[in-house]
């Protein structure tokens, strides 16, 4: 009888997921973004295997060439294939904005359930450093650190994750007030529980579709914000780039007519972030949670 | 006296988040390597020299004194000298801040007109070819990042058409700022494209919202024409929400015109607070976030207030 319980209350959130995956298999919006996702992720890591080229020495007999059978996008100010560099640009693009986005979830979602868990005047306190973070706006904050600093791609990734996890604290939050009235987390406190298990154990498990979708925002958000960070001359240093470098160094080329050097990474930029918005209203919709409208 | 009470804690909430910020900027600014100092003096300057420079700034009192002294004269509305300008940092944002105002307030009504239309069709013609179009470009709209539109946008009408010029109005008032209306349109059209995206999913989802009420189905079993229910109820009932939604898009506005004033040198708050950076002008850095987080505060008390007029059904939770 137990057993058969227990299996009961096991099935029940496998059933769950499968009627949203489900549903979000039916949002063609959404399965598209997630072909474009994955198409760029081969195409930015599995690319080069196929189109060797060389990013990091430069090549002066190669300076400025115009699209060709040899230069699909044509070559840089420094000879770079254009193309090749679409990849070699992309791995950093996808993998500082992936980073960023999930550290940024992950400090938010802690915020969040740390703040709706407690309560009181320290959730007063907590939503209002939220509030404050939210009223300087992270363009500004990122121009700040770059007169200061200009930090490795850890330090890319700590910033970005730092200034940008206000929006899951919210949510994450909201969905903790509801829940930590529920039985189980009452139970689990009556019988002598930490505080710490039942946000661990409880809390964050439950918040899961919340936090899913919060993620994939954030991460859309993060890779445009990868895309800033350069121009506010924040970017990695070269020899690397990532697109938004690809961009700001373009800038000059495309104001002399040489504009396959910017709108490539442009659309690449835009492709991306467009993907990860349309799976993120997908995940929503399919799971049913508040997310951003 | 629920509505009294109501609106003094967010007044309160208000103030303790503008204090917070005050904090947070002025840790941000003072906990860095290097200093002002070095910033000011160059590379070349003795430890006396830099000794003697803190010392003459305040610099080297501790730093919850160094605080405590910043939210006094802030008080008395003095927000300190900018160490390269030389000039009191209160009255360059004020010869600034209305620049900006002007490309923001612009950009904001050039995107509301566009964008209410919009959303209004695509929930009228709810999942109709139109609908998933206007939602393409949209998406489309926001993900592009500011300055690559910008520069998009000056290629193609400054270098290829040659209909408008590539910067921005320079003059120092804001007579001679609409003396060149041409000069500003790029600009404008810049700042406003990722809030037409944003502002026609809210009034998508207002209006279709709106639809599924009881009243517009009493009205259509009343006989009402479609267009007079749309124009009457609807829009009516719609449009306030969304605006208030402005209030909540002010540090979106602002960072917006700061990636626009430097594309197209247009001399405001945004270009002002650019250049700070470049020489680690602190003062003027401090200035500028905290009257831009202001606003933002501002525009958020505003928009919750609003919101609570308009419908006191919902209690305000916004995301």
């Amino acid at each position: 009888m137990t057993a058969v319980l227990q299996t009961a209350t096991a099935l029940q959130p496998v059933a769950g997921y499968r009627l949203s995956l489900r549903r979000f298999a039916r949002n063609r919006l959404a399965v598209a973004g997630l072909v474009v996702v994955v198409l760029f992720l081969l195409f930015c890591f599995a690319g080069p295997l196929i189109h060797p080229t060389d990013q990091t020495h430069t090549d002066l007999n190669q300076v400025n060439l115009a699209p060709s059978g040899a230069h699909l996008l044509g070559t840089d100010a420094v000879g770079h294939d254009e193309f090749g560099r679409l990849m070699f640009g992309g791995k950093v693009s996808l993998l500082v904005g992936l980073a960023a986005g999930l550290l940024a979830t992950v400090i938010g979602a802690l915020w969040g359930a740390v703040a709706g868990y407690t309560g009181g005047w320290v959730d007063a306190l907590m939503m209002r450093i939220v509030d404050a973070g939210i009223a300087i706006p992270a363009l500004f904050i990122l121009l700040v650190v770059s007169a200061i600093t200009t930090p490795d791609t850890l330090g890319l990734i700590l910033i970005l994750g730092l200034v940008s996890w206000l929006v899951p604290s919210r949510l994450v939050r909201a969905e903790t007030l509801t829940l930590k009235s529920r039985d189980y987390v009452l139970t689990l406190r009556a019988i002598g529980g930490t505080h710490g298990r039942a946000i661990g154990r409880h809390i964050l498990p439950n918040s899961v579709s919340t936090i899913v979708v919060a993620a994939t925002f954030q991460v859309a958000d993060a890779i445009l914000l990868v895309a800033y960070v350069s121009y506010l001359g924040l970017g990695v240093q070269p020899p690397a780039t990532d697109w938004g470098g690809m961009l700001s160094s373009g800038l000059t080329a495309a104001y002399s007519g040489r504009w396959w050097l910017i709108v490539p990474p442009g659309l690449a930029i835009i492709l991306v972030v467009c993907a990860f918005n349309a799976i993120g209203d997908g995940l929503r919709d399919a799971f049913d949670v508040r997310g951003r409208g | 006296m629920e509505t009294a009470l109501y609106l003094t804690r967010r007044l309160l909430q208000a103030l303790a988040v503008i204090l917070i910020v005050t904090v947070v900027v002025f840790c941000l600014l003072h906990a860095l390597p290097g200093g002002p100092a070095r910033g000011i003096l160059g590379p070349q300057a003795t430890a006396q020299q830099i000794a003697a420079f803190n010392h003459e700034q305040g610099l080297d009192r501790p730093l919850p004194v160094q605080y405590l002294y910043y939210l006094h004269t802030l008080v008395q509305g003095d927000l300190g000298t900018s160490y390269t300008l030389n000039e009191a940092v209160s009255r360059l944002i004020e010869q600034r801040l209305p620049k900006t105002l002007v490309l923001t307030v612009l950009s904001a009504l050039l995107g509301l007109l566009l964008a209410i239309p919009l959303g209004m069709w695509q929930g009228v013609r709810r999942n109709k070819p139109v609908d998933y179009a206007v939602t393409t470009l949209s998406f489309v709209a926001y993900s592009t990042p500011v300055y690559f539109l910008g520069l998009l946008l000056i290629l193609v009408f400054t270098q290829v058409l040659r209909w408008f010029p590539s910067q921005a109005p320079q003059g120092d008032t804001l007579a001679q700022v609409f003396a060149d209306p041409l000069a500003l349109v790029l600009p404008v059209v810049t700042g406003a494209a990722s809030m037409i995206a944003v502002f026609s999913r809210y009034m998508r989802a207002a209006t279709l919202e709106n639809l599924a009420e009881d009243y517009v189905r009493t009205a259509r079993a009343g006989g009402s024409r479609p267009g007079a229910i749309l124009w009457r109820h609807v829009f009516r009932n719609s449009l306030t929400p969304v605006i208030a939604m402005l209030g909540y898009y002010v540090p979106v506005l602002f960072g917006g015109a700061l990636v626009v004033e430097q594309l197209f040198n247009y001399p405001g708050m945004g270009l002002l607070f650019w250049s700070a950076a470049q020489s680690s002008d602190y003062p003027v850095l401090l200035g500028c976030v905290l009257v831009i987080s202001v606003a933002t505060v501002i525009g958020t008390l505003l928009a919750d207030i609003v919101q609570r007029i308009v419908d006191p059904r919902v209690k305000t939770e916004r995301i």
